[in-house]
């Protein structure tokens, strides 16, 4: 049944598997595991991440095509949630026709894109999904009458995902519409990702394989690379602009900073490198060792600063405001360590 | 005589500014094997690119099967019936051999029947069926590489060096899988260098020399005229 549910797609390895349920079980049982704002917001960053890095993988790890513009997809996903709850008004319909047409605009955009790029060079399609991305981001700054601009958008959601709905409370914890939403993000979340390692483990995802592994052979079998390699993109597309609808329905609130970003984009690429190109479960291990790196690592070094007061230099180099650095190193050495990816690392057994 | 299943008329092929086939003229009979030989850098891998298409002819024209398809894409080469096995074998390393043989079936599901003859003419893909190909030794993935193209009847298969590098008792397997290929009324046009498969094999020979086409007959002439060997390859068959 397990199984069946993965696609046949064994995580491989002890270790893995260990973590990867270890992961699932405290995002399942965050709002009680983890009390709090803080730790709540974490955790549904961490879902939404995942599905969006795993889309990313779909495109870069199984495929082979470098993309820049996976933040745009990202956001219009977002965007159109935002809009239909604004237009539409509050309702799970806005929250439903949003995400569609999201999903459904991404996919049209990556055709488009894959249409004039990638019958010529898999190259070709990084540098105009770069400037894409970079003219979208603009477009979206200075369009403000429809998107608000920097400022971005707040919009209503149905009351029963809004911490002001009230369930009571279970073993301690107030169930509110918030852990709702909550619930929502991660069981979406959840399909979401199991729908991804479905496709890759496909007839489709083996071709894709055999693509990224040699377009030529796979050409000379009789497959159609190009078609492939689109269909892989707009796919990828609409489950990043799903993702973005579910950070949108989340946060209440879209802007360029929390959708659009280069930023973001290279969290992304770097979430894909941690974890493991390629092999979709480490979409999940790179998404919630960067996001809890970006969420705790301050706090973390704060504690550390103050705990080594006495001792010269080192309070000055954990000092919080150095959190940048030290995620840049770490990102070196995992690097450095993992070649392949903790996945990779993790499935060869060393 | 029926009509040549592969006809080249005139195909001239560049390679960035390098000018590699100079008008090659090449009919390959249907139903047997024409070995395509001469020396090294003559022009052999690259006319059996470009009749799959990975290299576009820049002059002439390729007939498949009563079709022109000198402007087919390569995908479309492939599905009207060519395999093409090519010299530096191409199996996707990542994948199991199952996978590969499963990608090589494009029409549909891999025929149970084929799988299990190709299990007989290749019995080490039966060992490591779930093994990685990229795991295989050289003579499993040249057997791999066959057995794909294999994987379902083609009307014309283009075999590039397939007993390159590989030890006697692989080449013998090779030989005999070519062999019931042949048998089965395929198609075959081979580029080898080892004269032994080549006569063994052969119904038919085209010898090139610097892009083009010098001489055609059979391969029982070619192989039984030292003379005509010297002449057209600078060695004898004899020597191999």
């Amino acid at each position: 049944m397990l199984v069946k549910l993965l696609s046949g797609d064994k995580p491989r390895s002890l270790a893995l598997t260990l973590i990867l349920l270890a992961i699932l079980v405290a995002l399942a049982l965050a709002p009680f595991l983890f009390p709090g704002v803080r730790s709540l917001e974490t955790a549904a960053r961490i879902c939404i991440f995942i599905v969006l890095v795993a889309s990313y993988d779909l495109l870069l790890g199984y495929t082979g095509i470098v993309s820049f513009a996976h933040t745009m997809f990202f956001g219009l996903g977002a965007y159109g949630v935002a809009l239909a709850s604004i237009h539409m008004g509050r309702g799970y319909d806005a929250l439903l026709t949003g995400t569609v047409l999201g999903a459904l605009a991404a996919a049209l955009l990556a055709l488009v894109i894959a249409m004039f790029s990638l019958r010529v060079r898999a190259i070709f399609f990084a540098m105009i999904t770069l400037a894409v991305a970079s003219a979208v981001a603009v477009l979206v700054s200075q369009m403000s009458g429809l998107t608000g601009g920097e400022d971005g958008l707040n919009y209503m959601i149905p009351r029963e995902l809004t911490p002001a709905f009230r369930l009571g409370e279970l073993f301690g914890v107030r169930i509110n519409g918030k852990v709702l939403n909550y619930y929502l993000v991660f069981f979406a979340s959840l399909g979401l990702f199991l729908l991804m390692l479905r496709v890759v483990n496909s007839p489709f995802g083996r071709v894709l394989k055999a693509i990224r592994e040699n377009d030529f052979r796979a050409e000379s079998i009789g497959y159609n690379v190009v078609w492939y390699r689109t269909i892989a993109t707009c796919l990828s597309a609409a489950t990043a602009a799903v993702a973005g609808s579910l950070f949108a329905i989340w946060l209440r609130y879209v802007g360029p900073d929390t959708t659009l970003s280069f930023e973001i984009m290279l969290d992304i690429l770097l979430m894909v490198v941690i974890g493991g190109m390629g092999t979709m479960y480490g979409a999940v291990i790179g998404a919630t060792i960067f996001v809890l790196a970006q969420n705790y690592l301050q706090t973390l070094m704060g504690a550390a600063s103050e705990a080594t007061g006495g001792i010269p230099l080192l309070p000055q180099l954990l000092d919080p405001d150095r959190w940048l650095l030290w995620l840049g190193i770490l990102f070196i050495l995992s690097v450095y360590f993992f070649p392949t990816g903790i996945v990779g690392r993790l499935r060869a057994g060393r | 005589m029926s009509e040549p299943v592969l006809k080249l008329k005139g195909v001239e092929t560049d390679i960035a500014q390098y000018h590699i086939l100079k008008k090659v003229d090449l009919d390959v009979p249907r139903g047997s094997v024409t070995m395509l030989l001469g020396r090294n850098g003559v022009g052999k891998t690259t006319t059996l690119r470009t009749i799959i298409g990975h290299w576009q002819a820049r002059a002439g024209s390729i007939t498949f099967d009563g079709n022109d398809i000198t402007r087919l894409p390569v995908p479309d080469r492939a599905r009207a019936g060519i395999g093409f096995v090519p010299e530096d074998m191409g199996i996707f390393a990542d994948l199991t051999v199952e996978e590969n043989m499963i990608l090589a079936a494009i029409s549909g599901p891999l025929d149970a029947a084929r799988r299990d003859w190709l299990f007989s003419v290749f019995p080490p893909l039966r060992t490591f069926w779930n093994a990685a190909a990229g795991n295989l030794s050289g003579g499993q993935k040249q057997m791999l590489s066959i057995a794909r193209a294999m994987a379902e009847r083609r009307t014309l298969y283009l075999i590039d060096e397939p007993t390159k590098g590989l030890a006697p008792a692989i080449i013998s397997t090779m030989v005999g899988a070519l062999r019931e290929l042949k048998a089965q009324g395929a198609s075959i046009l081979m580029v080898e260098q080892n004269f032994a498969v080549a006569k063994a094999l052969g119904d038919h020979a085209a010898v090139m020399d610097d892009g083009r086409i010098v001489w055609t007959g059979s391969m029982a002439e070619l192989a039984n005229d030292a003379t005509l060997q010297e002449r057209l390859m600078g060695l004898s068959m004899e020597m191999q």
